[in-house]
């Protein structure tokens, strides 16, 4: 199935990317999204507090499997205000 | 409670309209706020703020406060407004604005609004000070 994955703030900078499509096996969850992720990207390695997970603009718990067509965004620790 | 009056603006904020969004003749008070940038943070000098936000989520989560302090102080009428990109020292980077008859409640869904934007609202700031630039809450990562 096919997910598209947005990426904000120092994320965005980190993987250079502000979106990127993601092929992935039915049942996938958010967190594994973000385990894939650190992997790819070891500057995320320093991260080790996931950051929170929204599906398809809301807050959403990082264990539940994406659905396809799903629009996954990590959040940083929100700073606005 | 008409449509919920919560955005995302690119431009300096008009206060007067966001006033007049909420009053209305039964009112006894209006209260504001504003949060403004300013030229220090955690020893740091700061020279400008560029706010990013995730802007179709951060105005549904704006909208979902403002619904909600409709319904815990049902005579408030609330509107709320965060400014993107760039601002100088000084600048306003959101207002809220409370009206309701009595001056009490009016002050509590201002406050509550300020607090529950800070928590959860997917908007994020990149402080830049003399020393470059950084975005602020998710160090460690260098």
């Amino acid at each position: 199935m096919q997910i598209r994955l947005l990426l904000f703030a120092v994320l965005r900078e980190v993987v250079g990317s502000d979106q990127k499509p993601l092929e992935l096996e039915e049942g996938t969850t958010a967190a594994e999204v973000w385990e894939r992720l650190r992997r790819e990207h070891p500057r995320l390695a320093a991260y080790d507090t996931p950051p929170m997970v929204a599906v398809n603009q809301e807050y959403a718990d990082p264990a539940t499997p994406l659905r396809p067509g799903d629009e996954l965004a990590f959040i940083p620790p929100v700073s606005g205000g | 409670m008409g449509d919920a009056f919560a955005h995302l603006t690119d431009d300096p904020i008009d206060f007067r309209a966001l006033i007049a969004s909420v009053q209305g003749r039964e009112d006894g008070a209006i209260v504001t706020f504003a949060g403004v940038v300013r030229d220090h943070s955690e020893g740091k000098s700061v020279e400008s703020i560029h706010y990013d936000a995730y802007r179709s989520m951060a105005e549904k989560e704006l909208a979902a406060i403002v619904s909600e302090l409709g319904r815990e102080l049902p005579e408030v009428r609330v509107a709320v407004i965060h400014r993107l990109g760039r601002l100088v020292v000084g600048e306003a980077s959101i207002a809220i604005a409370c009206a309701s008859p009595h001056r009490a409640e009016a002050f509590t869904a201002c406050r509550e609004v300020i607090e529950r934007v800070k928590k959860r609202v997917p908007i994020w700031k990149k402080e830049r000070t003399p020393e470059g630039e950084e975005w602020v809450g998710w160090q460690g990562g260098g």
